[in-house]
Parts: structure tokens; C-alpha cells; sequence
């Protein structure tokens, strides 16, 4: 039966200076499948695709086409074979219609002018045949995220590729779109394209995924046929150990109103319009609030407001009774902890050491710095030692370890340990778990669970629907600036969810 | 092997390897010219720039012109202590030049016209480059206007402002100041006996183990203090210093007009000690803060490696000096200045291979 994979991958190895980020790998996809790659963050997925799409050699191994060895050594070679890959972000010509985005690079010319013509007729017809909604003549920067991502398959179709990879293609996509998209590989897959899977959403693997190989630490752990598998084991493949993906939470008892928000008008840097439009809402002490919503909708405006990064154009803000609208980040940063969305941009200094980020929003505090103004920086290793322990943040080198060499979900941990450290009022985690596997993101859910349970208010800002339903207490959807929705997560569906979300549903919602 | 491996890691000795690395490079570069122009005579031009006050024959004449370069080092030390601080909160002050022309026009005033003390004077100086640093600082911080481009049109705002201001107190029969010594002596910069230690080279002041101390200072302040942490913090990530709630603006504001200060001071380090005349007339802004920036880089962005090199190219720029005017231009030495700034980009190369080749050699001992 060697015969009927499209694609083997025997053997794989590939070092980097330090690490085996592939340590003899073996991926076979068979024809027609959708197989799919699952492996935490850094278990060498991407390193893997990246070999078989020929942006890295790999020391050892085979690849195998269609049973026949071949040596991608570069992108177009790996074109040439057929091999087609949807990236995580898209490869667009923004200001480009989608007709042109796709036969970018293979167009069709006679006499040096374009034949439209015929790509019109092609991509019509290949749309019509998969399900791919586009319009052909509309400028990638007016459709949706979800019509962009048919215009990339559309891209690989067109190129009549036979292997597509999708890496974490439903990151972008309101649950709508994931369900056609799904609909889209089953349908591909019926016409004999074989199809890479890569993400660590199980639910999705579960749903689409016809067999799926599980990466941990630059291993291959297995393959296993979706039919004869549950969720459970494939996150015990994933990690390495049992996962509790469910969270066990206590009904919530919320008390006085800590942060309160009315009518917050926020502009925006992007265009004219407000990115924040009169929105009010309340979090009180010991319940979660959740805001969900498609990325880009004002959710992050809306916290820039709240923490006070950028102004405030209209409204207000009053954290536990005190106005703080315009009051400076140092003031509300005594009640208010921030876990930001870009934990790089503003969360860490990283050329600064790990100890020197622990005490970023401290270090002004008698308790490390002396009435001279010399820090005292005993304080500051024992202090960072003491919060390196007790949040489990891994680095080379301890406190003096310099930030950016240290693993995304590290330096995530070290912000989030710095944040509740400080016992806020009020915890505004915005995005806490993007990027981060399962393992990460359980302990993550946890301790915003315990905030909660001991009395803090939390605001989380999230666009993953599986948190937003598992760990809020309180769901208000935003879409384009507004507020369009209250919901109970016990009460409501991923669908509702969904519509809201997509705007295609909403209420008035007086805070 | 493994103790001489790790001192190859410690970051202070990669960068002195480094600039001394781009300084041979820049001397053997210099070299190649001098043998392009005149070969014969290009062995002694290069040992005769390297050599400096060791081409006068006696230990005493020696000794006064190593003052006299000494008396110029801290000038260009304060000015590169100027572009190091600013640099390190990520501010590029190329106005340092214009800071330094603004202190030496305050503090010639005030000893010339309004005949004042120098303690006096200094002040004056201090507070024209710091005043000069900060307009370019609100400009940043109020207005996003580039450091880069304010500072150099405040260089020659600043330039042609001095030469009207001092044009009331030069020499009758020359575009030069009069000297403060015929004027008012009590202008001149103390030597607290310093002189006595240069075969009584009068120039030598105070000022030099000032600009010293000032260097070990900024090092302390940038190292050990909330000051400093808050300063780099800034330099290093703007966003997440606004973040932490510090005020991004005024740290702005506060360190231009400290740089500006440093370079004022500089100014006054070396006009007060009456070394040198302000020529009304010059149409060019003065090489000290320019040739600041190669110091800077070559004492690898650290205050106490700028007192080093400060030195090393004042030390090639009085060299320069001794050559042969009739057969190489004395600009030599700011050419190979010019080189070793070019090859400071190289710091970061070299520290790279070397780490790499170090790593290499450190997995190998793994195995």
C-alpha cells in the first residue's frame, strides 16, 4: 500500500545550534485525507513544514512524493511537487483584487498583456466546485478574513496543487467561517487533495481531522485514527501528561462594583472613526467578565482607555469609586493589574534581565530603592527569585537571565506572576493564553479562576470562544466599537455566540 | 581553557577586544593612505601620529604636550559622555555639537564681558547646553519632531548666535576672543597644582579629573540608581516604560537637557582653561561633538570605556598634528577616526563571532 500516500516524511531530523527541534520524524498523509499535526507550542510543527516546503534542509531523512524520493531545496520546488501552503498569515497583495492576488506569479499573457479571461472562467469554476465563496473583483482589503483565506486556497488550487497545508488556519475566523472552512477541507479532501492539518485546537481535530500525528519536544509520539480516539488522549499525546481541559469553577459570587465604565468613547489611530463607541459596562468583585469578539472590533482600544495608554475622548472610568479617566498609569496602576495583549511591546523590557521585569512597575517602592535613589538590588533578586518560584517561570539563567532569550510562554508567565503579584482590585488580562499550549493555558485559566475566588474583579479580553465560555462568568460581546450583547455562558451556544460576534445579532445592553 | 573561555564572555572584554580590534584595523587602513600619497615617508607618518608628545626628545617636553592632549580629552570625554547618555535612553544626540558651541559662547560671555568668576562661568555654561539639549527634547517629546533633525539645525542656530554674542569681546585685530588670562584671570579653570605635574603646562586644570569623575558618575547613575533603570527602561522599550507608568515624556525632556548639560560643561572645560580662542569668524561647528559620537562608539557605549577612548583619539588627533604639513594633510588622523567609527559597526559583528565560535566550542566540551 506504499502506493497511496501522497506525501512521507521518513525519518526527519533537523538540528539548530542548542536543540534537535526535529528528532526523527515520520509524517505519512495518505491521499485524500485531512491529516492533521498536533503538537504544543515549540514541539517542532512549524520546523517540519518549513522542511517539507524547502525553507530548511533537514540533516536526516527522506521525503517521499507520490512513493518517489524527492529533494525539495526550495520553495519552488516544493510548488513544482504540488506542495501548497495556507499560512497563518496571509500572503496577500492588499490593494490587489482577489482575481489578481490569485494568479499572481503564474498569469497567463499574450503578447505581453494579461489574459484574464481564462483565470476568470478557472477560479469560477473551482470556487463553484468546492464551495469557495469569492468575489472575484473586490480588493483583498475590503473582504473579510474568512473570504482572504478562500482567496489563498483558491491560490493553491489554482497552481493545481495536490498536498495543501493549513497552518492553524481558524486563529483569524468567527465560528461561522471555522464551519465552513471545515466544510471546504471535507470537501477537498472528497476530491483527493490531501490536506496537513496544523493546530492545537482539539476540537476542530476531532471534528475534520481523519488521522492525526502528534509532535511533544521535537518528537514524533504517534499517529492515531480519529475514529479510535477523544479528546482526553489526545491532549495526554500532546503534553505529555493528563489535562484537565475542562475547568472546575465554583459559582461565582460577585460583590460591589469595582471597575465601572460609562459611555467610554475611544478614538482610533487607525481611521477616523471611533474605536470605542459608548460603551458601558460593569465588573464586580469575584466574577469574571468576559469581552469576546472578533480581533479588531475595539476590544483592544478599549483597554488602551481603561489602563490609560491612550486617551480617553469621552465618558468614564471609575475603578473601586475613584474616577480614574484621566488620572496617570502610575495611579491606577497601584489597583489595577494590566496582563497586556502584546506582552512584548508593552509588557516586558527584554533586553532587561528577568528580575529587572519583575519589579518594572515597583521598583520606585521604598521596598527597592533607597531614599538616595540607589535600587537595592538584593530586594530586587530576592524578590524576583521568590515569584520565579513560586509561578514556575523557566529561564537559562534565573533572575539574571535577559528577557529575550527566554520562551514566549515564559515570558508570559513572568508577566502574569508580576501582575497578581501586586493584589490588584481589578486584573485586566487581555488575550492571557494566545500563543501558549494547553499545559500553560490550564494553569493560566486556573489562576484567573482563583483571582476571582478571592475577591478580585477580572476582565478578561479574549477571541478564544473555548475560553471565553469556560472561564467567564458574564459575556458582553463587542463588534465595531459597541457592546452588542450580554450573555450567560451557561446558558448560551458557540453559535449564538457566533452571530453575535459576526454582528449579525444584537441587543441593547445598559450596563 | 575553560576559565579563559568564560572571560571571553564577559561583555566588558568583548567590547575593549572589539574596539581594539577596529582601531588596529584603522590605524593599518590610515597606513595604506599615508603609503598612497607618499610611500617612502609613510612608516614614519604612522609612527609619528601613534607616537604623539613621545616625538619630543626630552621627558619634560613630553610630559607638557601629554598635558596638552590630556587638556583636550576632556572636552571630547564630556561630549561623548553627552551622546553616550542619551544614547542609552534611546536618543540620538547628534545636537551635542551645538550644545557644546552654546557653552563655550555662555561661559566665554561671562568671563569676557561680564567679567565673572569661573565657578560662575561653568554654571553658565551648564545651563546653556543644558537649555540647548532641552529645546530639542520638548521638540521630541511635545511635538514628535526627529532629535536628529532639531539637533543639528539648533547646531548651527547655535553657532552663528555665539560668533554675534562673542563678537563684542574678541581682539581688535583678529576674528579671535581676547584671552581670558589678560582680562580676567579669575576666569581661568584652577589647577589646584596639576600643572606642577606637566613641567608646568599651565592649561592643565581641574577639568580633567572632573570630566573623569563625571564618567564614573554617569556609570554609577545608570547602573545603581531608579534614575537610571527608568532611563533605560525607556531607551529600551518606550511602549512598555509607558506601560510601567513612567513618564516617558519627561525622561524625554530631562535627558537632552542633561546631555546638553554635559556638553556645556565640556565647552567651558576647555575655553576656561584659555587653551584655545573662539574665532568669531569660523563657519563650521566645531569637530569636539562630532568626534564625541566616535568615542562613544569606541569605548563600546559604556561611560568608563569613553574616558579610554576619548583619549586614544584625542592622542591620534594631536599626532596628527606632527606631520609633515608639506607632505601629508594633517586631516589624516581624523580619516582614520573616521575609519575606526566606520569599523565600531563591526563591534557588534565581531561580539557575534565571537559568541558563536564560543558557543561552538562550548558544545563541543558537551560532548
Amino acid at each position: 500500500m506504499e502506493q497511496s500516500y501522497a506525501i512521507e516524511m521518513l525519518g526527519i531530523t533537523k538540528r539548530f545550534p542548542g536543540i534537535i527541534a526535529n528528532d526523527n520524524i515520520t509524517l505519512q498523509v495518505k491521499r485524500g485525507e485531512i491529516h492533521a499535526l498536533l503538537g504544543e507550542n515549540g514541539a517542532g510543527k512549524s520546523t517540519l513544514m518549513s522542511v517539507l516546503f524547502g525553507l530548511y534542509q533537514a540533516e536526516e531523512g527522506v521525503i517521499k512524493k507520490d512513493g518517489k524520493e524527492v529533494k525539495i531545496t526550495n520553495p519552488n520546488v516544493a510548488n513544482d511537487l504540488g506542495i501548497g501552503m495556507v499560512h497563518q498569515h496571509f500572503k496577500l497583495v492588499q490593494c490587489f483584487t482577489v482575481l489578481d492576488n490569485i494568479i499572481l506569479g503564474v498569469e497567463t499573457t499574450k503578447n505581453g498583456f494579461l489574459q484574464k479571461k481564462e483565470a476568470r472562467r478557472k477560479i469560477l469554476e473551482l470556487s463553484d466546485k468546492y464551495g469557495l465563496k469569492v468575489d472575484p473583483d473586490a480588493k483583498i482589503e475590503d473582504i473579510t478574513v474568512g473570504m482572504q483565506q478562500r482567496t489563498e486556497i483558491l491560490k493553491m488550487l489554482y497552481r493545481e496543487n495536490e498536498v495543501l497545508i493549513f497552518d492553524e488556519p481558524t486563529a483569524v475566523l468567527t465560528p461561522q467561517e471555522i464551519k465552513e472552512l471545515m466544510q471546504i477541507m471535507k470537501n477537498l479532501a472528497k476530491e483527493g487533495k490531501s490536506i496537513l492539518f496544523i493546530s492545537h485546537k482539539l476540537n476542530e481535530i476531532m471534528e475534520v481531522a481523519d488521522r492525526c500525528s502528534v509532535l511533544r519536544r521535537g518528537k514524533y509520539i504517534g499517529t492515531v485514527n480519529i475514529a479510535d480516539t477523544n479528546k482526553e488522549e489526545l491532549s495526554r499525546m500532546m503534553v505529555g501528561r493528563d489535562v484537565q481541559l475542562e475547568i472546575d469553577k465554583k459559582e461565582a459570587k460577585p460583590g460591589e462594583v469595582i471597575l465601572d465604565v460609562q459611555h467610554m468613547t475611544v478614538a482610533s489611530k487607525v481611521h477616523h472613526n471611533n474605536a470605542v463607541k459608548d460603551v458601558s459596562f460593569r465588573v464586580r468583585a469575584g466574577e469574571i467578565v468576559c469581552i469576546a469578539g472578533i480581533d479588531g472590533n475595539g476590544q483592544t482600544e478599549l483597554v488602551y482607555g481603561l489602563t490609560g495608554l491612550e486617551p480617553v475622548a469621552g465618558g468614564n472610568v471609575t475603578l473601586c469609586g475613584k474616577d480614574i479617566t484621566h488620572a496617570s498609569i502610575r495611579k491606577t496602576s497601584q489597583e489595577m493589574s494590566h496582563i497586556p495583549e502584546d506582552r512584548q511591546k508593552h509588557g516586558l523590557v527584554l533586553d532587561y534581565s528577568l528580575e529587572n521585569n519583575m519589579v518594572l512597575q515597583r521598583y520606585y517602592t521604598p521596598e527597592f530603592v533607597n531614599k538616595f535613589g540607589f535600587l537595592k538590588k538584593k530586594n530586587i533578586r530576592e524578590y524576583a527569585e521568590r515569584l520565579i518560584e513560586q509561578f514556575d517561570v523557566r529561564s537559562g539563567q534565573g533572575p539574571v537571565t535577559i528577557t529575550r532569550s527566554m520562551s514566549g510562554g515564559n515570558q508570559q508567565k513572568a508577566i502574569i506572576a508580576r501582575e497578581l503579584d501586586k493584589k490588584p482590585k481589578l486584573l485586566v488580562a487581555v488575550q492571557p493564553t494566545r500563543g501558549l499550549d494547553v499545559g500553560a493555558i490550564e494553569h493560566i485559566h486556573r489562576q484567573l479562576v482563583e483571582q476571582r475566588d478571592q475577591g478580585r474583579a477580572v476582565l478578561l479580553v479574549s477571541l478564544e470562544l473555548e475560553e471565553v465560555l469556560n472561564v467567564s462568568d458574564r459575556i458582553l460581546v463587542m463588534y465595531e466599537g459597541e457592546i452588542v450583547g450580554e450573555l450567560d455562558p451557561k446558558k448560551t451556544t458557540v453559535e449564538e455566540l457566533g452571530l453575535y460576534m459576526a454582528g449579525a445579532k444584537r441587543e441593547r445592553v445598559e450596563a | 581553557m575553560k576559565k579563559r573561555l568564560t572571560i571571553l564572555k564577559h561583555e566588558g572584554v568583548q567590547s575593549t577586544l572589539a574596539a581594539l580590534f577596529c582601531i588596529l584595523v584603522g590605524l593599518f587602513i590610515g597606513f595604506l593612505v599615508l603609503l598612497a600619497i607618499n610611500p617612502s615617508g609613510a612608516v614614519e607618518a604612522i609612527l609619528t601620529i601613534i607616537k604623539n608628545f613621545f616625538n619630543y626628545p626630552s621627558a619634560a617636553a613630553a610630559k607638557k604636550y601629554l598635558g596638552n592632549t590630556l587638556v583636550k580629552t576632556a572636552p571630547l570625554l564630556m561630549c561623548a559622555l553627552s551622546i553616550n547618555f542619551c544614547y542609552k535612553v534611546g536618543l540620538f544626540n547628534i545636537g551635542t555639537a551645538g550644545q557644546y558651541v552654546v557653552g563655550a559662547g555662555a561661559s566665554l560671555y561671562a568671563a569676557l564681558a561680564l567679567k565673572l568668576s569661573w565657578p560662575v562661568c561653568v554654571l553658565f555654561a551648564i545651563v546653556a547646553g543644558g537649555v540647548w539639549g532641552a529645546i530639542v527634547g520638548f521638540l521630541k517629546a511635545y511635538a514628535n519632531v526627529n532629535e536628529v533633525i532639531s539637533g543639528i539645525m539648533l547646531n548651527w542656530i547655535g553657532l552663528y548666535l555665539v560668533n554675534m554674542l562673542l563678537s563684542g569681546v574678541k581682539e581688535q585685530s583678529s576674528p579671535y576672543t581676547t584671552a581670558i588670562s589678560s582680562v580676567n584671570g579669575s576666569a581661568l579653570l584652577p589647577s589646584l597644582g596639576l600643572d606642577k605635574l606637566f613641567s608646568n603646562n599651565k592649561y592643565v586644570t581641574v577639568a580633567i579629573p572632573l570630566s573623569v569623575i563625571i564618567a564614573i558618575l554617569v556609570w554609577v547613575v545608570m547602573n545603581m540608581t531608579k534614575f537610571g533603570y527608568e532611563l533605560k527602561a525607556t531607551g529600551f522599550n518606550k511602549a512598555a516604560a509607558k506601560y510601567a507608568g513612567m513618564n516617558e515624556k519627561r525622561n524625554t525632556v530631562l535627558t537632552l537637557m542633561i546631555g546638553g548639560a554635559f556638553a556645556g560643561l565640556g565647552a567651558a572645560f576647555l575655553y576656561l582653561t584659555g587653551y584655545e580662542q573662539w574665532a568669531t569668524t569660523q563657519s563650521s561647528v566645531p569637530a569636539m561633538g562630532f568626534n564625541g559620537i566616535a568615542a562613544t562608539f569606541l569605548g563600546g557605549l559604556n561611560p568608563i570605556g569613553t574616558i579610554f577612548s576619548s583619549y586614544f583619539i584625542q592622542h591620534i588627533t594631536s599626532g596628527g598634528s606632527y606631520l609633515d604639513k608639506g607632505v601629508y594633510p594633517s586631516q589624516i588622523s581624523d580619516l582614520i577616526s573616521a575609519i575606526i567609527i566606520y569599523l565600531c559597526g563591526f563591534v557588534l559583528f565581531f561580539k557575534y563571532v565571537l559568541n558563536r565560535s564560543l558557543a561552538v566550542k562550548k558544545g563541543g566540551v558537551k560532548k
